[in-house]
């Protein structure tokens, strides 16, 4: 008999259900229970850099959007630096870097403001372009979806990342791009995300 | 705390995967095309980090968090308790747990439930706590009931708890659904069964834990939760490490 390893095995995902915001959002279930939800400020007060909101659809493979969407962001502060220990320095007061946001039940557009964040190290010395970690949870997702939200007016660095350069097709690096415009003096990031077929956002193995 | 390196791969075969004919509304919602594999870099091995401040002690007890003073939530009344440990079988201290649930009767308080069974007025269904520093967590709640759902026209949800976890870097982050010992409706679930293996159900599955109720008061059931695990040396291919 071979000796063992003794590792654990990952608790195995289930889908986050219809009824997700009673959890994780409880004010947008219809009820007040928490006096302080988490998730609603990434960025908070004092961060430096670019105001932005990034907005958008989840769209299914019939192309209609979901509406029982939970969406959380993860990213570095505009200098580049996460807000975590091993994230390259500190971060202004107040700035998390994370935030948590749902899709309307009517219309399915989610939407949350943050400021924009910096390039980051990647791998190998390598840098990578400014983006935010998104990551996507619903009804009928069995193990939640990673994907990269990047912005269309950073070419030059979109060029040079590392992660938008693995992607083979670059047609389907087109799907990570956030498209910017500005709507009553505001920056606003439009990034739809399409769960499922040709027009397929990229979600990444993470 | 030393340095360490990325998240071991994530076993894939051990998850759900995206396309599960069965449970039908996974058909529309999952990716066709393959993921593209990812090595770790910063923005995966960090995550958020909470503290006490952003949550309140008693929001870890669903018997009370939404009752009127005095009163509290009908039904089986459970300790739900047990570690979240990672692959290495070390305790993940300070982590965020969030959990949610239907009442004793199967019905959740959300808008878009509208089963027959009664709201309970002081039952919210929602609790979050962060565990200990050996990675412990316990919430008080009522076991939920089993529920109703449009996926065959007899379809039934065996009773589960909803819960969300963190972990330190954002590529631990995992939503699960944990179920209780003797459901005889866990085999029959096209949820359930959306994961290809037996062991891997099993594990989602609370034990009850005759040692840790209150006897006259509250019964009890263990479940500990495994995140993913990290190497223990940096990624910019240093061999010192540790
Ligand atoms: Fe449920």
């Amino acid at each position: 008999m071979l000796q063992k390893l003794n590792y654990l095995k990952e608790t195995p995902s289930q889908t986050a259900g219809p009824y997700v915001h009673i959890g994780l959002a409880p004010g947008a279930a219809g009820f007040d229970i928490y006096e302080r939800e988490l998730g609603w400020d990434i960025a908070g007060p004092n961060a430096e850099g670019e105001r932005i909101r990034v907005e958008g659809l989840v769209i299914d493979g019939t192309g209609s959007p979901i509406k029982d969407v939970l969406l959380e962001a993860w990213q570095a502060n505009s200098k580049g630096i996460y807000a975590h220990p091993e994230g390259g320095g500190a971060v202004e007061e107040g700035f998390r870097g994370w935030g948590r946001v749902i899709t309307d039940f009517d219309t399915g557009e989610w939407g949350f403001d943050t400021v924009k964040p910096g390039k980051t190290p990647g791998r190998n010395g390598r840098i990578q372009a400014p983006h935010i970690n998104l990551w996507v949870v619903a009804r009928g997702i069995n193990l939640g979806l990673n994907t990269r939200i990047y912005f269309d007016d950073e070419a030059e660095a979109n060029a040079e990342d590392p992660v938008m350069n693995i992607i083979e097709w670059e047609r389907r690096r087109a799907t990570l791009l956030a498209k910017r415009s500005e709507k009553d003096g505001k920056t606003v990031y439009r990034f739809d995300i399409q769960l499922q077929g040709q027009d397929e956002t990229v979600f990444f193995d993470v | 705390m030393p340095d360490q390196g990325e998240f071991y791969q994530r076993d894939r075969d051990w998850h759900p995967p995206a396309y599960v004919k069965e449970y039908k509304t996974s058909v529309a919602r999952s990716p066709q095309y393959s993921l593209i594999s990812l090595q770790n870099s910063v923005g995966e091995i960090t995550g958020p980090v909470f503290g006490h401040n952003d949550i309140d002690p008693m929001d870890r007890d669903l018997i009370h968090n939404y009752a009127t003073a005095g009163e509290s939530a009908i039904g089986e009344r459970i300790i739900l308790h047990g570690r979240v440990l990672d692959e290495n079988a070390r305790p993940v201290p300070n982590t965020l747990v969030e959990i949610w649930q239907a009442n004793a009767g199967g019905r959740y308080r959300h808008k878009k439930d509208t089963y027959l069974a009664p709201i309970d007025p002081n039952f919210g269904g929602c609790g979050r706590t962060l565990t200990d520093e050996n990675g412990y967590y316990y919430f008080r709640t009522v076991k939920p009931g089993a529920y109703p759902w449009r996926n065959y026209v007899n379809s039934w949800r065996p009773a589960h708890i909803h819960v969300s976890v963190f972990g330190s870097g954002f590529v631990q982050r995992l939503i699960s659904q944990i179920y209780f010992e003797g459901d005889p409706l866990i085999p029959l679930c096209p949820i359930v069964k959306s994961i290809p293996n037996q062991e891997a159900i099993d594990s989602l599955v609370a034990v009850l834990d005759m040692n840790s109720t209150i006897p006259l008061d509250t019964i009890a059931y263990k479940f500990d939760i495994v995140l993913r695990g990290r190497r223990s040396t940096l990624f910019e291919n240093r061999l010192e490490g540790n």
